[in-house]
């Protein structure tokens, strides 16, 4: 049988009418925790496996992919209302979305990471039914120099992105690199800078990181402020809805990002950020509003949001392929797979092409009802906005606090949240950018560890690092996106290129 | 916005432990790996089998299960419901880690089950055999690249003994921790290390497809269906298992230790427990009581030997 037969036959059981029950009662509950910071997709997985037990396996196989899915809808939502990123895959959202909801675009913002999510979404279940095998193959060909090289553009993009001061942006990057070194050392075992602290031999959460600098250190921010305040919140100017201008700019970064993120989610040791910072980059660079980036651009809404879509379908290559989870919410389905007897593997088409294709075709099913199901919602959740300004920032609060209590029950996290919460207020007023900290906290622990491996691998040798094609290309590139602006700031067309940088926050 | 503010509420009702429950078990790591997969399993089995009939399960991340492990003997002191799940990766990171909670200030109360390393290398790879492993390992030990999850942990012990048995110095051993087995399959299919070691269970699926040839495998026993020696029939004595097991809080009562105990061999002889094991490809190691003390105090003290012979502890 051919890819498309089987595809068919996916379908027909993914559309019984039990199937598509558990399909939809994954994607609400998967919307609802992702709106929740705190408690992730992996978790909520986690807790249904003894109750799916009884399910038979398509069904609750089926439910749990409507959850991932529905995860990384939902995340995006509390990031651009509330500033609150749940997850680390929306954490590069609220930069832009919170802008725009602030200048009652909030409408819009949704409208776009719904359906760039759907479209990054559909064309990324596509690509994981038809060319699984192939992607698969090309992610093999990344081994611990190619994933340095792939951090070194990642950095190098990144810092150039944000902000409008290169130094500035380093400085906070480097602050992010300083905080990831913190935790055992992964490659020999080693505590560092724990300072004897049992909660720090982990390292610092992202996800505490993120939350306490948002919004912590955002509602410091409006607290200090009083009444003098200068950005008033509007919930909503003009439509709810994307006018034409806003579809015109977004369907290309929509496209964009998933051709970002269904690769590098596919890669063993991608993760769903690096697609959603490397589309930030690329949208900024590419476009024709350079100036709005900052202050609220669709742009840097929508190619993020189909990136972290797309990765989330990657991820489920190398899960059905090769039997590796990438993610915590992949660990927790292979558990799922496990649990009825099934190795995801390399023999799973093979054995059980009805579960695979049924999963697969499930997707594309959930994918149609979270659009559906998020889109009406999105005039509810604008709404949110209009709540006075004491209570929406109390409510953060709360929210934050909750979130992070309900991820990680410990006094000491919570007291971590807000020392950094105060640190991002610091960094506010002295006008540093917040993100590039989250970024070095996020890459510097892989970019480190990918490099170690590497030179342990050629026994200290460090012209290994350039003699993998993928790796010299990539390194190229970065080196280029290093020295092009340095270039052109010499010939004296700096000025062009520093209002092409905007502040972030 | 009602429904807003009674979802946040809801959220934080759910975000927040329960009280209530027959059992509570602590798993010492995210969701997802074995010591969360062990706890849910226990849990299912528990109340199926009736043995408890609310049981929760609680996750504590972190380091190795030693912060967990912190958290729940300073908590649980005295409780006869609170349980935790732990094993031999918990007895490297307690000696890496310098962990100022250790086994001893919990009750052990039974081994559960079991799972033997598998050495791989990927297909193409020129070593055919244990023996041609062992060889280029005397040739130049740097050379051979050891693929397996976190440093100190049951992979890395693993591969530790396997070159002081073969006459090498483990100091030399050039091994490269991944975040899991998981990830080290893709260093191992792509060759970027010369060989993998992690539980056989990782490696399984592809084991069978043929993408990647198993060398060895650990235990005393041969593996049912893996076409491979063990290593002692290779002529290195030694055999490893990475085992779980289930532990009571601290300063309970002999009588409450024996009914904690009644209660888990109960579970383990039943039905339920045993098909479980064969679905997750567990072996069933159970030992409890005084032989279950000796035998972890004696991997306790074979563990920081190997440690300290590798380098990681001092």
């Amino acid at each position: 049988m051919s890819t498309f037969e089987f595809l068919l036959q996916g379908l027909m059981t993914a559309a019984q009418p039990m199937n598509l029950l558990y399909a939809l009662i994954g994607v609400t509950l998967g919307t609802a925790v992702g709106v929740l910071p705190g408690i992730g997709p992996a978790l909520t997985v986690a807790l249904l496996l003894p109750v799916t037990y009884r399910l038979d396996p398509a069904g609750s196989l089926i439910m749990f992919a409507g959850i991932y899915y529905g995860g990384m809808y939902g995340g995006s939502t509390t990031s651009i209302l509330l500033n609150t990123p749940g997850e680390s895959a929306s954490i590069v959202t609220a930069l832009e979305g919170n802008k725009m909801a602030r200048a009652g675009r909030g409408g819009p913002a949704l409208a776009t990471a719904a359906i760039g999510s759907f479209v990054a979404g559909l064309i990324a279940t596509i690509g994981l039914a038809f060319i699984a095998p192939l992607v698969v193959k090309l992610a093999l060909v990344f081994g611990p120099r190619e994933y340095f090289a792939l951090m070194v553009l990642a950095f190098v993009t990144v810092s150039s992105a944000f902000g409008d001061s290169t130094l500035r942006g380093l400085t906070s990057l480097f602050i992010g690199l300083a905080f990831s070194l913190v935790g055992i050392d992964q490659l020999t075992g080693q505590t560092r800078l724990a300072f004897g602290v049992p909660d720090l031999l982990d390292g610092i959460e992202v996800t505490t990181m993120a939350v306490a600098m948002f919004a912590i250190g955002e509602t410091l921010f409006i607290a200090a402020q009083g009444d003098k305040g200068p950005d008033k919140v509007e919930a909503v100017k003009g439509s709810v809805w994307m006018n034409a201008a806003d579809w015109a700019r977004s369907w290309k970064p929509w496209l964009r990002g998933t051709f970002i993120g269904f690769p590098i989610g596919a890669m063993p040791a991608g993760g769903a950020e690096i697609g959603t910072f490397l589309s930030y980059a690329t949208e900024k660079k590419l476009s024709k509003h350079p100036e709005e980036f900052g202050h609220g651009a669709i742009e840097g809404v929508a190619g993020p949001e189909a990136a972290n879509n797309a990765s989330a379908a990657g991820t489920l290559v190398p899960l059905l392929t090769l039997g590796l989870p990438t993610t915590a919410t992949a660990a927790i389905m292979l558990a799922g797979f496990q649990q009825y007897g099934l190795q995801p593997g390399p023999l799973l088409f093979a054995t059980n092409p009805q579960l695979v294709w049924g999963l697969i075709a499930s997707l594309l099913i959930a994918n149609f009802m979270l659009l559906v199901l998020n889109l009406p919602l999105v005039g509810l959740w604008v709404r949110l906005l209009t709540i006075p300004k004491p209570w929406l920032y109390a409510g953060i609060l709360l929210f934050a606090t909750l979130g992070t209590i309900g991820a990680n029950p410990s006094v000491f996290e919570l007291g971590m949240l807000l020392t950094f919460g105060l640190l991002g207020y610091l960094m506010r007023v002295f006008g540093y950018p917040i993100a590039p900290v989250v970024v070095g906290l996020i890459l510097g622990p892989l970019a480190e560890q990918q490099l170690r491996r590497a030179l342990a691998i050629s026994q200290g040798d460090f012209t290994v690092l350039f003699t993998s094609p993928i790796a010299a290309g990539l390194l190229t590139v970065a080196f280029l996106a290093l020295a092009v602006p340095l270039i052109l700031r010499a010939r004296g067309r700096g000025e062009v290129l520093s209002q092409m940088a905007a502040d972030e926050d | 916005m009602k429904h807003f503010i009674l979802a946040s509420i809801v959220a934080g009702a759910m975000a927040l432990p329960a009280a209530a429950a027959d059992y509570t078990i602590m798993a010492p790591a995210g969701p997802g790996g074995g010591w969360d997969q062990t706890a849910r399993s226990l849990q299912a089995a528990m109340q199926q089998e009736g043995i408890s009939k609310n049981v929760q399960v609680l996750n504590v991340p972190g380091a190795g299960g030693t912060i967990g492990l912190a958290q729940f003997a300073s908590q649980q002191k005295g409780n006869a419901n609170a349980l935790i799940v732990g094993g031999y990766v918990m007895v490297g990171a307690i000696l890496t880690n310098k962990a100022p909670v250790t086994l001893k200030d919990v009750t052990p109360i039974a081994r559960l089950t079991g799972e033997d390393e598998a050495i791989v290398v990927p297909a193409a790879s020129p070593l055919k055999s244990i023996d041609d492993l062992i060889a280029a390992l005397k040739k130049d030990p740097g050379s051979v690249t050891w693929g397996g999850g976190s440093a100190g942990g049951v992979d890395h012990i693993a591969a530790g003994l396997i070159a002081k048995a073969a006459g090498v110095d483990p100091t030399k051993v050039n091994y490269i921790a991944f975040a899991g087995g998981g990830e080290a399959l893709a260093a191992i299919l792509g060759s970027y290390v010369t060989v993998g070691i992690s539980g056989y269970g990782e490696f399984e699926s592809q084991i069978k497809s043929g993408t990647l040839r198993l060398l060895a495998t650990s235990g005393e026993k041969r593996v049912p269906g893996a076409d491979a020696p063990t290593l002692k029939e290779a002529g290195l004595d030694i055999a490893v298992q990475n085992w779980r097991m289930v532990a009571a809080g601290p300063g309970l009562t002999a009588e409450q230790k024996a009914a904690i105990t009644a209660d888990v061999k109960k579970l383990a002889t039943s039905k339920t427990w045993q098909e479980t094991l064969k679905t997750k490809g567990w072996q069933d190691t159970y030992l409890d009581g005084d032989a279950f003390s000796q035998q972890l105090a004696k991997d306790i003290s074979a563990t920081e030997t190997v440690l300290k012979e590798i380098g990681l502890v001092k």
